[in-house]
């Protein structure tokens, strides 16, 4: 027998192609007298337009044209709201070129084409724009009040949404408390920096009446339906194509950019290719971006230490609109308890308008806050009452036999109620706790201490809820010509490997090699159904889907081969892209088989004329197909997950902070990660250090900063801080498998998990590290050397 | 729908001074008119139709862009095509064999997992083939190897990997 492809680490078909520089990213596909697309963007944080005046740049040469709200006819509306919600009223959206208002400095205002980007970019600047700018209020807390300017008139101290969700009975369980636990945090404002910035490329063809658009989205399926929809297209003659996308993280989903409307929009209006390739200053201003929360949360418990309610109120900020509804403040409100039996819990979260760029789900998607909030308070209740951080969690960890957890009461993002499906909890935490040497650690520090050197540990556990319906499919077919197998799911990717995940599914159901397994995804012409990738789910539900319809291939070609062999389906097995009878050398190959299924038998090549050496691979009389038979060995399933399902775990750190110079080092960092059953746990670990790697980032260096006119100040790589290789420590996994008991596979997601504990890691080494100066708890992320001095110094 | 009218008719190219530039890049001659101000990165991509090389940022900070010039890396985002006048290029699509089996450096990457979406990916490989193919030594420390890819931003993978191909790849090429 072949080895199982399912857990194995087996290298990436996608790779080869891309090393060689042969990717295929939206700007790298050839298309000949292209014209290029440059933005007029508002230069106001909130301001009434005037005027818009064009007449320069439309007589510039090289313009082809200049569209503003009044010449771009349909597409001139507010956008749709993605997810509506009750706790929203009157929902804000964006429209595609602003008509009226501005409401965030790099909203677009006007769109230029012309012949090349320099010369569009040269157009813009000449496009006049004439504003009467209005009051703002940036900072978060201030724009609640009373009097506080309002982003839109609509909607008074800019609450955009209000929501309370409960659990259990807090009110009696805070009256029966010994201790109370209090902390404020805050985790300020971040952007997904996906290396490719987004694009978008679009042909018109006049004579079949198709219009192809290839956009670096994570969701081109419902792009599609909505530019058939807005641009008044048959869907049918609509195709949107995710090619090769470099990075994705979340900004990469919104219905819709303007540019995906504008771009289709103008190559139907002026007959030639349109491209809008962003460039990262773009990126920083005109995509979506997510993370500013600020947390009050309260931990009710016991001197033991058990805690017996929560109550956390929040407020998120969600930018100028909210086109993505209240997703990330469901998600950190519903995560809030993260891996803790606390029985009783009130969340309270308001939803804020500020004249920034909106704010949308990015890797974490209100998970790394929640876990930032959940963490540090639980921290600080350890300290409170005098017990060890590992201990605390030990005494309200969820045990092993007490899954499902049901959170009544908490609806998670996919509308159903929180329910914690497995993990070992304990587990984790005993191994984190003998992999970082904990025991011997505190001899360790003070032995540091006595040579003037601050060592911390710092730990965070974490739960996500992974793999979100509505559902996803899977189509497979064999190729009658070449036997390999054709692969085909809704979704697209944006370097998680699909293209080897889902073929090793496929490799050890129908028995061929993983690098036969041709996976297209991202091309509305090659699958019409499913939603998008995106929380953490394309594992769990095409993952599942693709298996669902393997299993169905099997059976048929099980079924055919063993026609063919003359033998018993129950003693054909399928290996080596070939079908066996058990414990002979009888065979036949899959092509072949998959050519005999297909009454239509042209011998095309050597395995389409071995096809005729066998029996046929059905026997029924009347005609080629008998009723109800399809040619072919294909299939196509779904998977429509229960409820989400629930991956987790625990990171630490030993770090060491120089109080001289405020800076801090990462000696060892570890992480007891369980995602249920791994399909590859290379690119498992991938995923892994990847988030990790965006958490530090989140931890210690990335920050959008706006100045008090709303004016993004280090909108672009030399200001806002990427960690380079020199900035990510070596990190060390361990992994836990308990498999999911929700789906076929017994797998949960993945994607975002990385990110989400790093935050709370970090600042709890810190607190630990910088203890012998007595300086208040960090409880605010990023931590600046700013903040560090201000520590060590009592300022 | 503007059917029946006569489609807007931009004029076919910018109006920017043109200027001619000759240099060889992977190997092969090329003389060309191309705008005073057209960067080498676009000139490479779009000109040429050697799209392995990205563009990140346009700013020299994210190295996707890192080609060979003269032997050496640099950025071909900060690097205007005219300036490049006279020079040996190199390109990620000079660096697999003809017959496109994978040089020792990217098979490394491909076995230590060192890409995910791969858009950093031309930049880094050229950025560390420039260091293998130097006469300076190389550190292949931990620390001297994170620093010598301290001129590429990568979003996807957390590096560890790409140090574990740095040194896989050094290693490989040593043992030739």
């Amino acid at each position: 027998m072949s080895t199982r492809a399912f857990g194995s680490r087996i290298q990436r078909n996608i790779d080869p192609q891309l090393l060689r520089g042969e990717g295929s990213f939206v700007d790298d596909i050839p298309l000949a007298n292209a014209l290029h697309v440059a933005f007029v963007r508002s230069p106001f944080a909130r301001a009434r337009i005037n005027s818009i005046d064009v007449t320069a740049a439309c007589t510039h040469p090289g313009v082809a044209a200049v569209y503003t709200c009044d010449n771009i006819g349909d597409l001139d509306l507010e956008l749709p709201l993605l997810i509506p919600h009750s706790s929203m009223t009157d929902a804000r959206t964006q429209r595609p070129l602003a008509r009226g208002d501005v409401y965030y400095v790099g909203q677009t205002v006007a769109m230029v084409v012309a012949v090349d980007r320099y010369t569009a970019e040269d157009a813009a600047a000449l496009v006049d724009v004439d504003y009467d700018p209005l009051e703002v209020e940036i900072d978060l807390e201030k724009a609640i009040l009373d009097g506080s300017p309002l982003v839109h008139p609509t909607h008074p101290n800019n609450i955009a949404a209000h929501l309370v969700q409960v659990s259990g009975n807090p009110d009696r369980a805070i009256a029966e408390a010994e201790h109370v636990t209090r902390v404020r945090v805050q985790v300020d404002r971040s952007t997904a920096a996906a290396m490719e910035c987004r694009a978008v490329a679009a042909i018109f063809d006049r004579v079949t009446g198709e219009l192809t658009v290839w956009d670096g989205t994570q969701a081109p399926l419902s792009v599609r339906g909505g530019l058939a929809s807005i641009l008044n297209i048959d869907e049918d003659k609509v195709r949107v194509i995710a090619p090769n996308v470099g990075g994705g993280f979340g900004q990469k989903v919104l219905l819709f950019y303007p540019d995906e409307l504008l771009v289709p929009f103008a190559a139907r209006h002026l007959g030639r290719p349109v491209k809008y390739i962003e460039d990262r200053r773009e990126n920083f201003v005109g995509s979506t971006q997510e993370r500013t929360q600020i947390h009050t949360i309260e931990l009710y418990a016991k001197k033991t230490g058990e805690v017996l309610a929560l109550r956390d109120s929040f407020l998120h900020d969600t930018g100028a609109f909210i086109p993505y509804g209240i997703a990330v403040a469901q998600v950190a409100s519903t995560s809030i308890a993260g891996p803790y039996r606390i029985p009783n819990i009130w969340v309270e979260f308001k939803a804020v308008y500020t004249p920034t760029v909106p704010v949308t789900p990015y890797r974490g998607c209100g998970r790394p806050h929640a876990c930032f909030a959940i963490e540090r308070a639980m921290d600080q209740l350890a300290d409170d009452l005098g017990l060890d951080r590992f201990e605390i969690r030990r005494r309200n960890l969820i045990g092993d036999d007490e899954f499902p957890k049901l959170r009544e009461g908490l609806l998670f993002a996919d509308g159903l109620p929180v329910s914690l499906d497995s993990g070992q909890y304990h587990k984790a935490l005993e191994m984190l706790h003998d992999k970082l040497d904990v025991a011997n650690f505190a001899a360790e520090q003070q032995k540091a201490r006595e040579a003037g050197r601050h060592l911390g540990l710092g730990m965070a556990f974490y739960v996500e809820g992974t793999g979100l319906g509505p559902y996803e499919g899977g189509h497979i077919k064999i190729h009658p010509i070449t036997g390999k197998v054709y692969v085909n799911t809704g979704l697209t990717s944006q370097g998680q490997g699909h293209d080897t995940v889902f073929a090793q599914i496929v490799s050890d159901q129908l028995g061929v090699k993983v690098e036969d397994v041709i996976l297209v995804e991202g091309d509305t012409k090659a699958f019409d159904w499913g939603v998008a990738t995106f929380a953490s789910r394309a594992a769990v539900v095409s993952g599942n889907a693709i298996h669902k319809s393997a299993l169905i291939v099997r059976n048929k070609t099980l079924t055919a081969a063993a026609n063919m062999l003359e033998a018993s389906a129950d003693d054909i097995e399928l290996r080596d892209g070939a079908a066996w009878v058990k414990g002979t050398d009888r065979q036949v190959s899959l092509a072949a088989v998959a050519t005999a299924t297909n009454p239509l038998r042209y011998a095309f090549n050597e395995s389409a004329k071995a096809a005729t050496q066998f029996a046929p691979a059905s026997r029924h009389d009347g005609p080629a197909l008998g009723e109800g038979q399809a040619p072919g060995l294909e299939a196509t399933d779904y998977y429509s997950p229960p409820c989400a399902t629930w991956a987790y775990g625990v990171h630490g750190a030993i770090l060491e902070v120089d109080p001289e110079i405020c800076s801090v080092k990462v000696r060892r960092y570890v992480c007891i990660h369980d995602c249920g059953n791994m399909i590859n746990p290379m690119i498992v670990e991938g995923q892994v250090m990847g988030g990790i790697a965006q958490g530090i980032g989140g931890a210690m260096y990335e920050r959008i900063e706006f100045d008090t006119d709303g004016n993004m100040i280090n909108a672009n790589f030399v200001d806002f801080l990427v960690p380079y290789a020199t900035e990510v420590p070596q990190v060390e996994i361990l992994h836990l498998e308990t498999p999911s008991p929700l789906n076929p596979l017994g797998v949960k997601g993945v994607g975002e998990a990385g990110c989400i504990p790093v935050g709370a890691v970090i600042a709890s080494g810190i607190d630990d590290a910088l203890r012998p100066f007595g300086a208040a708890p960090f409880q605010h992320i990023p931590i600046t050397p700013s903040m560090i001095y201000a520590a060590v110094t009592g300022g | 729908m503007n059917r029946g009218t006569i489609r807007p008719k931009p004029q076919a190219i910018s109006i920017d001074p043109k200027v001619a530039v000759n240099l060889s890049v992977n190997g092969e001659t090329v003389s060309a008119e191309v705008s005073v101000r057209m960067l080498l990165s676009d000139f490479l991509r779009h000109e040429l139709g050697l799209t392995g090389t990205h563009v990140g940022c346009e700013h020299g900070v994210c190295g996707a862009c890192t080609v060979i010039i003269d032997g050496v890396a640099a950025r071909s985002c900060l690097t205007f095509a005219v300036q490049a006048e006279g020079t040996n290029v190199r390109t990620i699509e000079s660096v697999a064999d003809d017959d496109g089996s994978l040089h020792p450096l990217q098979e490394a990457f491909r076995n230590c997992h060192a890409l995910q979406c791969g858009y950093c990916t031309p930049g880094m490989i050229m950025n560390i083939l420039s260091n293998l193919e130097s006469d300076m030594p190389m550190d292949l420390s931990e620390e001297g190897i994170r620093v010598m890819l301290s001129g590429n931003l990568c979003r996807c993978t957390g590096y560890q990997n790409i140090v574990a191909a740095v040194r896989q790849a050094a290693d490989a090429l040593a043992s030739r």
